[in-house]
């Protein structure tokens, strides 16, 4: 049951917007929109579909070398229905990459889309208040991109008084060789549970091997 | 029979409140027995603060049960849980307005060292941007462990040259 009601805004939504696309997908109901019909989806889905519920908004990295390289995320819900809705819409701008704000429909995706703009870069045009939420104003990477490193990239930590006074850096923390986990072997054995780096080829004293 | 002149000579009766020591001991008494602890709680390790402070463990049995959220009045800052760098700075500068003497306790892996989180948002180890007394081990650590910290820390202050600082 829970298929067909489901399915039905998905081709409703195919058939009002001419551009959009059904979206691969392993849960819930997904489609593919233009961006520039992306906030009229979302409105729509709010307003005739009853989709009150914006739950995510979040982006995707498809690597330095893809074009479109990002992918902007919506996930709405309906408290009426209870079903999930997934929007997603290429950024045109690969570079730069953008998208409309959602805030106008959902007082929700404020933090949202601040969220995604501080990690992956995309800017929500016309959103209120576009700053950093998780990392601090100023400081110059997003994360969760692609080339950036799991360990981090060396910078100046946030107050400029406290890093001459302690001469402390936001330093690369490399892994090590780990992750640092015990034995998956099922036993329980003292000598095996204590965690330690699945890869011990390198570590502070010995560069990683190339 | 004339009684002796008391004003002069000894006077059991003030004798009696009368103890000899080192100013030093005295001052580092003072400072050992009521050390007012800087909750800088910023993660999982802050509830086993917590846990400390409470009944089970009482934390007063050893004199730093007055957990002080003003710098100002806090003599020991411990540190319990993670630091990103964006915090780090509110660290260093809360610690900068507590008045000397102030000590610092680094409790569990993530104050210590970053812990597990070697990443491009945690500072590895307060130790780089404050001077820690007393690291404590564990993820989280037991109470008992950091009720440990804080005799080693009192051990630590009794041996203070406290009157050669006073003047300094
Ligand atoms: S050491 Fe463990 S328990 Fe303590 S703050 Fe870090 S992760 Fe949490």
């Amino acid at each position: 049951m829970s298929d067909t009601v489901a399915a039905e805004p998905v081709a409703d939504l195919l058939a009002k917007f001419s551009e959009a696309t059904p979206r691969e997908s392993l849960d819930h109901p997904a489609v593919n929109v233009p961006m520039k019909d992306a906030v009229a989806v979302l409105q729509w889905l709010r307003d005739e579909q009853s989709y009150d519920f914006l739950v995510d908004v979040t982006g995707i990295d498809w690597s330095e070398t893809t074009s479109p390289r990002f992918t902007a995320v919506w996930h709405l819900f309906s408290t009426t229905k209870h079903t999930y809705i997934r929007i997603a819409a290429d950024c045109t701008d690969d570079a730069n990459p953008s998208a409309p704000t959602a805030t106008g429909l959902f007082p929700a995706a404020d933090w949202h889309e601040r969220e995604t703009f501080d990690l992956m870069g995309i800017t929500f045009e016309g959103h209120p208040d576009l700053r950093r939420i998780l990392m601090w104003d100023g400081y110059p990477h997003h994360p969760l991109r692609k080339e950036f490193p799991l360990a981090g990239i060396e910078t100046e930590l946030p107050d400029i008084e406290v890093a001459d006074e302690t001469q402390a850096k936001v330093i690369s923390a490399p892994m090590m060789g780990g992750p640092f986990v015990a034995s998956n072997k099922g036993e329980m054995n003292l000598t095996d549970a204590e965690p330690r780096a699945k890869d011990e080829s390198w570590n502070e004293a010995k560069p990683k091997p190339e | 029979m004339v009684s002796p002149n008391t004003d002069v000579a000894f006077d059991n009766k003030i004798e009696g409140d009368i103890v000899i020591s080192r100013l030093d001991a005295v001052i580092n008494w003072v400072r050992t027995n009521s050390m007012w602890p800087m909750p800088m709680g910023l993660a999982c390790c802050a509830i086993e603060l917590m846990g400390t402070a409470s009944a089970r463990f009482d934390i007063a049995r050893f004199g730093a049960e007055v957990m002080r959220f003003s710098p100002r009045q806090a003599d020991c800052m411990i540190v319990a849980g993670t630091v990103t760098y964006k915090m780090a700075p509110h660290v260093r500068r809360i610690y900068d307005q507590m008045s000397e003497p102030k000590w610092v306790i680094a409790m569990g892996a993530c104050a210590s060292s970053g812990g597990m989180y070697r990443s491009y948002a945690t500072l590895q180890g307060v130790d780089r941007i404050v001077p820690v007394d007393v690291y404590v081990s564990g993820c989280p650590p037991r109470p008992e462990a950091l009720l440990d910290a804080l005799i080693k820390l009192q051990d630590k202050v009794k041996k203070t040259p406290s009157l050669r600082n006073l003047t300094a």
